[in-house]
């Protein structure tokens, strides 16, 4: 009799704490492959997504939040600070960031902080400010607090690049449970995977989550460059210096007086 | 019109690009130099990365020089056993400059260097190339011929062993100081992204005495092959060379030259050198000031490696 009260306490704050259980994401990106060619200048991409019951259920809040996440191919980076030295400016000081998202948007429908409790927020990384940057300091790897200086200024500099960006009314709700996210793409985003993580929230709580993924390449003719520089630069120098050549020689063709 | 370049990794204008390969190129034919030392800030200037520039660069200028060359060649004003003899020692400053540029990149360094090496060449050369052509426009005024021609004197470097006979440029010099020049060229065109025209005629007419006649035509050969073998060198090594950025403004390059050429042909030497002096000179305090005045942003970011 004891050990079934407890079971029974048991399955009951189990419930309590995940009723998760109640909803699913459904979401769709409009491309899932955008393609780098010469006339590449930005792309703007299009989430949609609605919220489901669960089989034999009926969705019964309202009040839903959502969170994107939207993360680029890892890269290592180093932050460098300069100082006058001898009158001049130079590089003095420097902390290398390790596999940070080379790309990383957070968009929501409100502002995040607004969401879900700080604690919450942390552990899920909402927010540039909360969102895991490790640093190499020292021998140790550690993420910093978000004033930290080369922290703030890593953000800053990849905010102005606009490869790093938090939107707090990218994502809007078209009924209560229907939604669309515009995911921005600049110009100069690295090419690789990505990785787009949706969060449902209810009252400050973490309902459920789900991902989906996109992929950036180069093409045609951009993509044989810089696959040609990498792979075979001896080659591709010869090549470079020859057109140049080419150019040059021609050019005194053309132009020819005598 | 946009266009992506593939290694730069932006999108620029190509007309902006163009038109910049056009008015460099007309500066280069004017002054029978390369452009690289207005060329490279040009580039760094609208976004691109001072190390992919000074590589792409280094092609750009190897086509406006092996243009300028066979025009020269064509007139026979060029001294090949001359321009052999540098480029033997300039092909191995190029490869020194190569490897310091990386060694640079890796300490982040390399922007301290470029803007230092600017500052130092650009104003020293400029002053004094201002200096020297004042001086001969004052002797004309006083009904002087322009240039003081010595052809016998000596200096010391002429005292040197290892003496070699040029015909072309009808002198007998050591063999040192015409590596010695051939290195440092290379040396410094790898690492500035500039062909060293502007520092080699200087240096044979100065130091080796070379005639008016053969110094440009032969700077173009050394100019040339210097750059064509940073080209290789960089793609190799750094793999920062952009074979389109390269293309837009060797194109715009050889067409400016072309115009620049009339327009320099029909001006006084004297003349002609004050207006580069002052061209030079003016980069080079453009880039003092950079280093001199507290930047916007006192940090700046430098990819490590991608996964």
């Amino acid at each position: 009799m004891r050990t079934r009260t407890l079971i029974l306490v048991a399955v009951l704050t189990a419930c309590s704490i995940a009723p998760a259980a109640a909803e699913r994401l459904v979401v769709s990106l409009s491309n899932h492959r955008i393609a780098i060619t010469s006339s590449f200048v930005g792309d703007d991409l299009v989430l949609f997504g609605t919220i489901e019951p669960d089989a034999g259920k009926t969705l019964t809040r309202r009040d839903y939040d959502l969170v994107v996440t939207v993360t680029g191919p890892n890269q290592t980076l180093k932050t460098r600070r300069k100082e006058r030295v001898a009158g001049i400016w130079v590089n003095v000081d420097s902390r290398e960031f390790l596999r940070v998202p080379s790309y990383l948007a957070i968009l929501s429908n409100r502002p995040v902080e607004t969401i879900a409790s700080p604690d919450t927020s942390r552990r899920l990384q909402l927010g540039l400010d909360n969102y895991q940057l490790t640093q190499r300091v020292g021998a140790d790897f550690a993420d910093t607090v978000p004033d930290d200086p080369f922290r703030a200024a890593f953000v800053r500099l990849e905010l102005q690049y606009g490869l790093y960006r938090q939107e707090s009314t990218a994502v809007t709700f078209l009924t209560p449970t229907v939604f669309r996210a515009a995911v921005p793409i600049p110009s100069n985003v690295p090419t690789g995977n990505y990785n787009v993580d949706v969060k449902l929230f209810a009252g400050g709580a973490l309902m459920t989550r789900t991902s989906t993924a996109l992929e950036v390449i180069k093409a045609g003719f951009e993509q044989y460059v810089a696959d040609a520089a990498r792979d075979r630069g001896l080659l591709y120098g010869l090549v470079t210096a020859f057109m140049a050549l080419f150019i040059g020689w021609f050019g005194s063709v053309v132009f020819r007086r005598d | 019109m946009q266009i992506y370049l593939p290694i730069a990794d932006l999108p620029v204008n190509i007309f902006l690009v163009l038109g910049m390969g056009l008015a460099v190129g007309f500066i280069s034919g004017m002054f029978g130099i390369g452009g690289g030392f207005l060329m490279t800030p040009l580039l760094i200037f609208i976004g691109i990365s001072p190390a992919v520039a000074v590589a792409s660069v280094a092609s750009h200028i190897a086509a406006s020089s092996f243009t300028g060359a066979i025009n020269y060649w064509r007139r026979r004003a060029l001294d090949l056993p001359l321009g052999m003899m540098l480029l033997s020692a300039g092909i191995l400053g190029t490869a020194a400059g190569v490897w310091l540029f990386t060694k640079l990149r890796e300490m982040d360094q390399l922007d301290l260097m470029i803007g230092l090496s600017y500052v130092t060449l650009l104003t020293g050369v400029g002053s004094m190339m201002i200096y020297e052509s004042i001086k001969a426009e004052m002797r004309t005024r006083q009904g002087m011929p322009a240039t003081l021609r010595r052809p016998g004197s000596h200096t010391w470097l002429h005292g040197l062993p290892l003496k070699m006979r040029f015909k072309r440029s009808k002198i007998y010099v050591s063999a040192i100081p015409v590596w010695a020049i051939g290195f440092i060229i290379g040396f410094v065109g790898a690492i500035m992204g500039i062909g060293g025209g502007f520092l080699l005629v200087p240096m044979l007419i100065y130091f080796l005495r070379v005639p008016t006649a053969t110094v440009i035509g032969t700077s173009m050969v050394l100019t040339l092959i210097t750059m064509a073998s940073a080209t290789v060198m960089h793609a190799a090594t750094n793999h920062l060379v952009d074979s389109v950025l390269a293309l837009i403004l060797m194109v715009g390059g050889v067409i400016g030259a072309q115009f620049g050429v009339r327009t320099g042909q029909a001006m006084r030497g004297e003349r002609l050198r004050l207006l580069l002096g002052l061209l030079v000179f003016a980069v080079g305090l453009r880039f003092a000031y950079q280093l001199v005045v507290q930047p916007d942003d006192l940090y700046s970011l430098r990819l490590v490696g991608m996964e």
